[in-house]
């Protein structure tokens, strides 16, 4: 068993449930009122550091009666721990969970993936929007299991929808941009573009005049 | 859109389009003459325009390479642009999200075009009987050759395209009607809905799944 779920009651008595270990992982289920915080201590504290978020994913079962599960997939990078924290989503309550954006950038488009999917909002996520299937799709959530496997429509009206889907109107080339991802980037990253070995550096916005 | 069949056109003489006075006269030495020459230009440099998606396009590569090489059927050329592309080559599944794109790299070809869908997928919509991808890409464009193979080995893929070729050496410079661009329906489909729903009927093994399962 993991060392961390220890130091996870310990610190947050009434937010950790059960903890098991399956196949060399260990897993542990946390209150969803609590999610953030708990993962803000397990990315922050020094004894646990899981700097890393692997996947976020989710999980319905075919017994209709069991929750929803969110699991994020975490590994610590400098002491090689892995920990699988799982928040169960009861299917009578409003699908909602705390977005952990803010602590891992990664998160970022796994949790539109599991947005698309199965529907389920991450409170707090910057951009929540679909991101396999196109932005007008109106047949639901693919990975539901109420959710048929040919689709809800017929196959004249999805390829209708598909055809006036106008990707560029929700698309745009300027999205995916260096400029834009520049600042974001890592500052090791930053200086490799600014010695030129990846790709000319953009200039900042707003300061493209002064070097002339 | 403007565009009135052929055969709705008054009567304006010999004065616009060459076409319908050459659909007069036609067929007679100097129309099939042409057509021979013309025929004979075209289907020996097809420039492909390759829409790779899937492992058929790896196939296709394959093709294109050197020990089955492309380029012995006038197509070393491959056209990653629609402006300079003589055939639409599907090679590979065709998901919804997708189906604007190749709809509009076909609008954008000129004349004369013809389209190949490479595989199982792109001709019916394969093992993916699901609701992503389209069943068979002639309910977006209209096709001239499926290559069925999963994928097809490149042998197929060629005799695909010596079919084409043979396709476009039976046209006729007469015939209108094969060069006209039909742009969607006014429904938003390129073939009535019913059809549509008809073709992408499950076969095989996924007609025991049941749409509202």
């Amino acid at each position: 068993m993991n060392p961390s779920v220890e130091a996870l009651r310990r610190q947050f008595p009434d937010g950790v449930g059960r903890a098991m270990e399956s196949c060399g992982q260990t897993i542990v289920y946390v209150d969803r009122a609590r999610l953030l915080a708990i993962m803000t201590w397990l990315k922050e504290s020094p004894s646990a550091a899981y700097n890393y978020l692997v996947d976020v994913t989710a999980v319905e079962y075919r017994d209709i009666e069991r929750p929803i599960e969110v699991v994020y997939q975490l590994r610590a990078l400098q002491h090689l721990g892995e920990l699988r924290v799982k928040v169960e989503l009861p299917k009578h309550e409003p699908l909602t969970v705390d977005s952990v954006y803010h602590l891992w950038r990664a998160a970022d488009w796994l949790e539109r993936e599991v947005y698309d999917m199965f529907g389920i909002t991450f409170a707090g996520h910057p951009d929540l929007r679909r991101i396999l299937m196109w932005e007008t799709y109106q047949e639901g959530y693919p990975l539901r299991k109420d959710f048929p496997l040919r689709g809800r429509f017929s196959r004249a009206e999805q390829v209708r929808q598909a055809l006036h889907a106008n990707p560029e109107a929700h698309y745009s080339l300027e999205e995916l941009s260096i400029e834009r991802a520049y600042r974001d980037l890592p500052a090791d990253m930053r200086d490799r573009i600014e010695r030129g070995e990846r790709d000319r550096v953009p200039p900042p916005p707003g300061e493209e005049t002064q070097g002339e | 859109m403007g565009l009135s069949p052929l055969g709705d056109a008054p009567d304006l003489g010999g004065a616009v389009g060459g076409r319908s006075v050459m659909s007069q006269i036609s067929p007679n030495w100097v129309t099939s003459r042409l057509d021979f020459l013309v025929n004979w230009a075209r289907a020996n440099s097809l420039w492909p325009m390759p829409f790779g998606t899937a492992c058929c396009a790896i196939e296709f590569m394959a093709t294109a390479a050197a020990r089955y090489d492309l380029a012995r059927f006038g197509m070393e050329r491959l056209s990653f642009s629609p402006r300079q592309a003589d055939v639409l080559l599907c090679a590979g599944r065709l998901p919804f999200k997708l189906a604007p794109v190749i709809r509009r790299i076909y609008d954008q070809m000129p004349q004369p075009k013809w389209v190949i869908s490479m595989g199982a997928c792109a001709s019916t919509g394969g093992i993916f009987d699901n609701y992503a991808m389209v069943q068979g890409i002639d309910t977006v464009v209209p096709v001239d050759v499926y290559v069925p193979g999963c994928p097809p080995r490149p042998e197929g893929l060629l005799y695909g395209i010596l079919l084409l070729q043979k396709k476009v050496r039976g046209e006729t410079i007469a015939d209108a009607s094969l060069r006209e661009e039909r742009p969607l329906e006014p429904g938003g489909l390129r073939i009535p809905a019913r059809l549509v729903d008809e073709i992408s009927e499950p076969f095989g093994n996924s007609v025991h799944q049941s749409r509202s399962a």
